[in-house]
């Protein structure tokens, strides 16, 4: 383990904590505004000062973290289940099922740029947390899929499948208890860079107005709300703390999802 | 002969007919996002107070009185659901047959064709993409070439770190700091809009910071994979000079696979600029998308829109692939 994993994985046991505990971390109420204190910079009273309607920044970038958060776990293991069957089922059968799968399905999701395909989705279905969660499962599953597919297609060859197909193991013991636990190791690694990606996307829908509504203290409708010209000039906190956070979420998960890349390849390790 | 088909021939036709199939679900999946619209698409655009008249001499305007697919499951008198065949004549076909006519439907709100707007917006957009890649390779193969020469110092881990946080600060973030920097402290360069050279800078930038601390990193392992390889040793032994044998050999062998990386990085580029015109007001495709398209719920717009970028996007990665073989003859035979 290098040090900057490390890193990553103390920032994000802080961050889940945070999460977990906002209502007793956060000072003051998401909701209320009250325009007499307004561009307030940061203080004992509001830690990171307010915004432009006189909001409690701090809390808000605290309760923050459980929408990011929240969107980066449903996302991650929905996407990771389905790809991970889908992956499996079309590396260990081959034939017309891997055809289809990774010849067509693969490169017809590669051909959209991710983003696109979400914020298309999002455009027609409307705005919302659990759309916003769909479409990005929708373009998130196909990492994994591809991922695991090229594992069991290696693994299966391994000589102890060999062995288990001839003591008579059905495809379903072979594929879940022989091949599965030994190819999925490096789904860890894209897990952990999965979360990364999933926090931005969030935060980058919600900046759009295509993803949580804006009272909501998602980070990106706070970037949104602080960006115009007036509130840079006169509080320019209020962007840079949820930018912050933002930053400092996607950073720690790379963080951990580099590292153990590191660490699970020995060709990259001993270099 | 067999052996051309073998190795030239018949890879190309695979990928062109991948291509094809590609392009024809795209264009199908935009047809059809249409349908997913909560409620009907005329009383969304005309709002609650429109007349049964005004609904239906939209529908027919916009093509939307005909059936969406060829077939439906519409309820009977009994609530039971039906299989119904309803032939050609559908939405999906019409707009399939109007698009190779070069026809993307009419705007819902301007009633202009939706053509003509994206050709006025996609230069645009073009414009800021290609800024963003020179920004980016122009970040990217000093600080990668020199992280990898002198790889496991202190030089490369800072680098590494730089990079990592180039990546993880999304451009929504850069971008207002940047406006807040440059426009509002300094008033070195304009906020926002589309006029002179100035104009491109912040978004450039912005947009090309993501790609330039990806590409970093390619070019660092690429650099530090090469620098393993026998002709370098051969060019040292030369006597060639070290920046020599680093800018003439190694990086000319490094690059293969960067090329592929700014080919794939397109989409994140594409996509990016959706944000990154949002930002700034910068009148390309992305603002078309978000502000004519969604913000006012004009779908024709968003199908065009999401269909043209699509396309660029496939178009562009297509092109890569024949780069990365044209440059790399290993990758042709295997």
């Amino acid at each position: 383990m290098n040090r900057l994993t490390i890193v990553g994985l103390i920032i994000v046991v802080i961050l889940v904590a945070v999460a977990i505990f906002a209502p007793w971390i956060a000072t003051h109420d998401v909701g209320t505004t009250n325009l007499s204190i307004r561009y307030l910079g940061p203080s004992a009273q509001h830690f990171f000062g307010t915004d432009s309607t006189g909001r409690d920044i701090f809390s808000r970038v605290v309760f923050g973290a459980r929408i990011s958060l929240k969107v980066g776990i449903v996302v991650v293991a929905i996407s990771a289940l389905v790809g991970t069957l889908l992956g499996a089922l079309a590396g260990y059968y081959g034939g017309w099922i891997d055809r289809i799968v990774s010849g067509y399905v693969f490169n017809v999701f590669l051909a959209f740029p991710g983003l696109l395909l979400a914020i298309a989705m999002v455009a027609f279905l409307g705005a919302g947390l659990n759309k916003l969660i769909l479409a990005l499962c929708i373009i998130g599953w196909v990492g994994y899929a591809r991922l695991i597919r090229g594992q069991v297609l290696k693994v299966r060859e391994y000589d102890f499948v060999q062995a288990a197909r001839a003591l008579g193991a059905s495809d379903a013991r072979i594929l879940f208890i022989h091949i599965l636990p030994n190819a999925v190791q490096p789904l860890i690694v894209q897990a952990s860079l999965g979360m990364a990606g999933a926090v931005l996307s969030e935060a980058s829908l919600s900046f759009l107005g295509l993803g949580v509504p804006p009272p909501a203290p998602s980070w990106g409708v706070m970037i949104e709300e602080a960006r115009d010209l007036s509130t840079l000039q006169a509080a320019p906190h209020a962007l840079i703390f949820p930018g912050l956070a933002i930053a400092l979420t996607v950073l720690a998960f790379n963080f951990i999802g580099d590292g153990l890349r590191e660490y699970l390849d020995p060709k990259q390790r001993a270099r | 002969m067999r052996s051309f088909f073998k190795h030239k021939f018949f890879p190309l036709l695979r990928r062109f007919v991948i291509f094809l199939l590609v392009v024809w679900t795209v264009v199908s999946l935009v047809t059809l996002l249409i349908e997913l619209v909560p409620g009907d698409p005329a009383v969304s655009v005309l709002g609650e107070q429109a007349t049964p008249e005004q609904i239906e001499q939209f529908r027919q305007l916009h093509g939307l009185d005909s059936p969406p697919f060829f077939f439906s499951f519409p309820r009977d008198d009994s609530g039971d659901r039906h299989f119904r065949w309803h032939g050609s004549h559908n939405r999906y076909t019409e707009y399939w047959v109007a698009l190779l006519h070069g026809d993307m439907g009419r705007s819902f709100r301007t009633d202009r064709p939706v053509l003509d707007l994206i050709k006025e917006r996609y230069p645009a957009t073009i414009e800021l993409a290609l800024a963003a890649l020179l920004v980016a390779v122009f970040i990217a193969i000093p600080l990668g070439v020199f992280a990898g020469k002198n790889r496991g110092t202190w030089i490369d881990n800072a680098a590494s770190v730089i990079a990592l946080i180039g990546i993880s600060l999304p451009g929504f973030v850069i971008g207002p700091l940047l406006v807040y920097v440059f426009a509002v402290k300094l008033d070195w360069l304009p906020p926002s809009g589309r006029f002179d050279f100035t104009y491109l800078i912040l978004p450039a930038v912005t947009l090309g910071a993501a790609l330039s601390a990806i590409l970093t990193r390619m070019v660092r392992s690429s650099v530090i994979e090469e620098l393993n390889e026998d002709y370098v040793r051969t060019a040292r032994a030369k006597g060639l000079s070290e920046t020599k044998v680093v800018y003439k050999h190694v990086l000319k062998n490094g690059l293969i696979p960067v090329v592929t990386i700014l080919g794939l990085q397109l989409g994140i580029l594409l996509a990016g600029a959706i944000i990154t015109e949002k930002i700034f007001g910068w009148p390309g495709l992305g603002l078309l998308l978000v502000e004519d398209g969604i913000g006012k719920r004009d779908y024709r717009v968003v199908q065009g829109c999401v269909l043209v970028i699509s396309i660029t996007y496939i178009v562009a990665n297509m092109l890569t692939d024949m780069v990365y073989r044209w440059l790399d003859p290993r990758i042709r035979l295997s």
